[in-house]
């Protein structure tokens, strides 16, 4: 096996992939905004389906999924579980787009150290980004969730929040 | 030529192909088994695409001068080789962008006969509620998509034959399914999937029984088996180019003479007409009645010389090659545990494209895998989403053979195969715990 391959397939990933987090989709919190958005990527045919529950608040307080698809796009949404839960919508965009950012800086990483960090596990996906091919595989959970909260009509700046 | 392809005649023959010398990911020679996706090209075809803008290139069918009868002469010499490359006249022979397109073209020329476009003489296209058509479980999305949207402006009614457990037809099905009712019946010659060649004469007896057109997909049989479309007996037949050795943006229309000359226009414009007034125009017979705008002159040229190429290896040799390597496919396939084909096992009545799943590895991790070994596969459901479904996966990863491909090749494939259960750390020791 070549290095690319390792760092492609870091044993985080692998880890996620075989023992997925927020797996198995379930009941809403309680009082809490939900939606549901089913994500599938046409070309392969990976999909996922994922709930979300923001409450008034605007904090994530549960998040539940289900799919099929590659060890990269399974392992890439077990991740977004564990750093979403319990975060406020405004840290959720912010860990999307470093993580997105990541993702385009085709295996370099970030500049911004503190930035990747946040990412937590979520980091480990940098060597995807040498294959672009698979960056949409990593991508599909945060598509999701982008959409899921989209329809949970909850913003970052909730009049309740001010 | 002799029945199959020599050492000697396989080295030659990888050296008229220049892509397959090249190295990929960090020097690994590169390994090709995505045939069945499209085909590399041998100088003989990049030449003639490119001689001809380097000394012929004019507009096809018009102007008086010199160059554009040269021009013209080549474009319809493509055509006439093409049309002898699979058993039909150059007269039967519609130059379309890609098979896809070929499809389409019959499914919108039915649409518009439906609409009363075409005449008295194109009533025998008209579909209606209460017509169907029936497709099979196996299609490319392109013999069935074009299908399913017929039935939807026609109002008529989609069915299909089913596949079995070994990714073979259940041709038994045409009696049942295959009725007085149905007008067109599209299928397969080979599914890009399994590898499965279909039983053609079963489907054309059965569609001759009923009066129903035949609509074969010829894209994975043309480029590595003898075939003789006028033999066969299929009404219409459509295959691309670029799986059979020539460029991307061309690809072929075979179509029952008669059947053309009855057949509405789909595309019009210029080209394609005889008489134009202000209000009315007159079309030209086929083919060119179907060949509206400037035409891919260049890739035509060059589908020519790759049939030539094909023609003057031998389809009989070809085949046996390929035949050959099916089998090592298959053999390299099963002698990995935890591998399991999709489609036929044995190489009766079967291509050198072989699908498979590894367990508990997604097929785009396998793909990964073999990359890194310079393996190229197709991973994914290779646009047969239904037929994936039918067995209960979403994807497969699939090796597919052609002329080029060597016995060394597929031995390269099967060492990276063999590693990639281990490389996601599910071992055949830890199997064998777990049973």
């Amino acid at each position: 096996m070549t290095g690319s391959m390792e760092q492609l397939y870091q044993q985080v990933i692998l880890d996620h992939a075989k023992y997925p987090h927020g797996r198995g989709l379930g009941e809403s919190v309680e009082g809490a905004h939900s939606a549901q958005s089913h994500q599938v990527n046409p070309t392969c045919g990976d999909e996922v389906t994922l709930q979300v529950d923001v409450d008034d608040a605007g904090v994530v307080r549960g998040l539940r999924w289900e799919g099929q698809g590659c060890s990269i796009s399974q392992a890439s949404v077990s991740v977004l579980h564990d750093l979403v839960l319990d975060q406020p919508l405004e840290t959720v965009g912010s860990l999307s787009e470093t993580f997105r950012a990541l993702l385009q800086s085709r295996g370099a990483g970030l500049d911004d150290e503190k930035a990747e960090d946040a990412l937590g596990d979520a980091a480990a996906f940098t060597g995807v980004g040498r294959f672009s091919a698979r960056v949409k595989c990593a991508l599909l959970g945060w598509v999701a969730l982008n959409d899921a909260l989209i329809k949970t009509g909850v913003t970052p700046n909730h009049p309740e929040d001010v | 030529m002799g029945s199959t392809l020599e050492a000697a005649e396989l080295a030659a023959v990888r050296a008229d192909f220049p892509l397959l010398e090249r190295t990929v990911r960090g020097g690994r020679p590169l390994v090709y088994l995505d045939s069945a996706a499209t085909s590399q090209k041998p100088d003989v075809v990049l030449d003639a695409e490119q001689d001809f803008y380097l000394q012929r290139n004019a507009a096809v069918h018009r102007g008086a001068h010199q160059l554009a009868e040269e021009a013209t002469e080549e474009f319809e010499d493509a055509r006439a080789r093409v049309a002898s490359f699979v058993g039909v006249r150059p007269g039967e022979l519609v130059w379309t962008t890609n098979a896809t397109a070929g499809i389409n073209l019959v499914a919108y020329a039915m649409s518009n006969a439906s609409l009363g476009r075409g005449g008295a003489a194109a009533r025998r296209f008209a579909l209606h509620p209460g017509d169907e058509i029936v497709v099979t479980e196996a299609e490319h999305h392109a013999n069935l998509v074009p299908w399913q949207e017929l039935a939807a402006r026609t109002g008529a009614t989609l069915r299909w034959i089913g596949v079995a457990d070994d990714g073979r037809l259940r041709t038994q099905e045409l009696a049942d399914v295959v009725t007085d009712r149905t007008r067109v019946l599209a299928f397969t010659h080979a599914s890009n999937v399994t590898g499965a060649i279909s039983d053609v004469a079963a489907f054309v007896a059965r569609a001759r029984e009923v009066g129903a057109l035949t609509v074969l997909d010829a894209c994975q049989s043309v480029p590595h088996v003898p075939v003789d479309l006028h033999g066969l007996g299929v009404d219409f037949a459509a295959f691309s180019g670029h799986k059979m050795l020539a460029p991307t943006g061309v690809g072929a229309l075979y179509g029952r003479r008669e059947l053309l000359d009855a057949m509405p226009p789909v595309t019009t414009g210029g080209s394609m007409v005889e008489v134009v007034t202000m209000t009315e125009t007159t079309y030209a017979p086929p083919p060119q009645r179907f060949e509206a705008g400037t035409q891919m002159v260049s890739q035509a040229v060059a589908m020519g010389a790759a049939a030539t190429y094909l023609d003057d290896l031998g389809m009989d040799a070809v085949a046996a090659h390929e035949a050959h390597l099916t089998g090592l496919l298959l053999d390299a396939v099963a002698s990995v545990p935890g591998v399991r084909v999709i489609g036929p096992t044995d190489t009766r009545d079967r291509l050198a494209n072989v699908s498979f799943v590894v367990d508990g590895v997604h097929a785009h991790d396998v793909g990964q895998v073999l990359d890194d070994a310079g393996v190229a596969v197709r991973v994914g459901h290779h646009c047969a989403q239904p037929l994936h479904r039918r067995f209960g996966i979403a994807a497969t990863a699939r090796a597919s053979a052609a002329v080029y491909t060597t016995d060394e090749e597929i031995a390269v494939f099967r060492e990276a195969l063999a590693g990639v259960r281990a490389f996601f750390g599910l071992t055949d020791a830890a199997r064998e715990v777990v049973a």
